[in-house]
Formats: C-alpha cells, sequence, structure tokens
C-alpha cells in the first residue's frame, strides 16, 4: 500500500488528508494518474505552480519508482513565519 | 535546535534559558512574530506542519546558519495549530560573539520560514478562510541569501 498525505489547500479541496492506495501505484506519475481520475480538479492542483512532492519524506522532481509502503506527501507552497 | 508546538509559547522564559551560561556569547538577536488582526479583518491564524519532516527541514536550515554565520547557537519555536490574533507564532533566538552575525542569522533564518520552511498558513476573518501564500516580498526576501 501507499500513503498519501496532502497539506494546505490542497487538503481542502482534496477533502481528505490521508489516504491509502492498495493496490499501490509503482510509480508517482501512476498515483498522480489515480488522483486525478478520482478528482480532476485535485488532479490538476497538484501539477500546479509551487506545488512540490516527496516520497519517503525526501523531496522528489518528475517521475520516480514508489517503493511498497511508501509515504507520499504533496506540498502547496509554503508559508510559515 | 527547532521545537514545532500547539502550545503558547512564553518568549521570555525562552530567552532566559537560551542566554544562561553563556561566556564566549556577546550577541543574542531575537525575533518574535506574532498573529496580526489587520484591523479586524483576521480573526486567527491555523498554521499546518508535516509532522516530523518540518522539523527536520527546519533543522537543516539552522544548521546551514550556524555555519554561515559562525552562530554558537539558535533556536526556532515555532506555533502549529489555531493561534489567536496577537498570540506569537515563532520565536527565532541566534548567539553569536558579535552582533552582525546575530541579526542577520535571525533575518536569514526568518526569511526561510516565510516562504521555504514546510508550514502552511491559513488566516480565518470576515472574508472567510484563506490559504497564505508567500508574497513577491517574501520571495525576494528569501532569495536575497541565495
Amino acid at each position: 500500500m501507499t500513503r498519501v498525505l496532502l497539506f494546505g489547500r490542497l487538503r481542502d479541496l482534496a477533502d481528505w488528508r490521508e489516504k491509502v492506495f492498495d493496490p499501490p501505484p509503482t510509480t508517482l506519475f501512476a498515483l498522480r494518474g489515480l488522483i486525478a481520475a478520482d478528482n480532476a480538479d485535485l488532479g490538476a492542483a497538484l501539477d500546479g505552480p509551487g506545488v512540490q512532492a516527496t516520497v519517503d519524506r525526501r523531496l522528489v522532481r518528475g517521475d520516480v519508482a514508489l517503493p511498497k509502503g511508501s509515504e507520499v506527501a504533496f506540498l502547496p507552497p509554503m508559508s510559515g513565519g | 535546535m527547532i521545537r514545532v508546538t500547539d502550545r503558547p509559547i512564553d518568549p521570555g522564559s525562552e530567552l532566559t534559558a537560551f542566554c544562561r551560561g553563556r561566556m564566549e556569547t556577546g550577541a543574542v538577536a531575537s525575533f518574535l512574530g506574532l498573529a496580526r488582526g489587520e484591523r479586524g479583518a483576521a480573526t486567527a491564524l491555523e498554521l499546518e506542519a508535516y509532522g516530523g519532516f518540518t522539523e527536520v527541514a527546519i533543522g537543516e536550515m539552522i544548521e546551514t546558519a550556524t555555519a554561515r554565520f559562525s552562530l554558537h547557537d539558535a533556536v526556532v519555536i515555532h506555533r502549529v495549530g489555531a493561534i489567536a490574533v496577537g498570540e506569537a507564532i515563532v520565536l527565532v533566538l541566534t548567539a553569536a560573539a558579535h552582533r552582525r552575525e546575530a541579526f542577520e542569522a535571525c533575518d536569514f533564518l526568518m526569511d526561510y520560514l516565510k516562504s521555504r520552511a514546510p508550514l502552511w498558513k491559513k488566516e480565518h476573518g470576515r472574508a472567510g478562510p484563506r490559504w497564505v501564500e508567500p508574497t513577491a516580498r517574501d520571495l525576494a526576501d528569501a532569495a536575497r541569501w541565495d
């Protein structure tokens, strides 16, 4: 299974914060496809400007393989302080 | 040291503890960020972190600041959860031999926190809730150090 976490406005848009995908997608692009098929607006938002992805808490770019049991997070533009 | 907490920040006791026993530190700089009311337009803030990941990311930036500005020590304490107007959101403390390094490191860490640290800020107010995104000024401020 793959655990997916959303933060900030992505969480509000999806109306979920955490979701398990089982059977797990084997790549990040496959996961993005599953999410977009379920919610096109969310799928578009994940491709939007400034949105970053992490796999097992490491920032990744483009498509990457998803190891078994991985945790994927989508991070919208950050604003602390 | 980085601490992400849903408890109120007590800046006085944090500063006192940070300064204790420093025999070679000549300068401690501090920055305290408060939740602003925007003349009644904002009623509260909500801060979200990615538990574990946020602490690691900010911790790495503290290490970068320590090396870059020859700090003796640095602390970032950041609130998450619901924050009322007037309450502290973030406290940054830096210690160095001389003031310039302490001031600059504090400025550097705050510029990082505003637009590059994994934190997300929602403002609640008269116009309804909105997610705050970094302004052009925030991005330019952070880019000054690149």
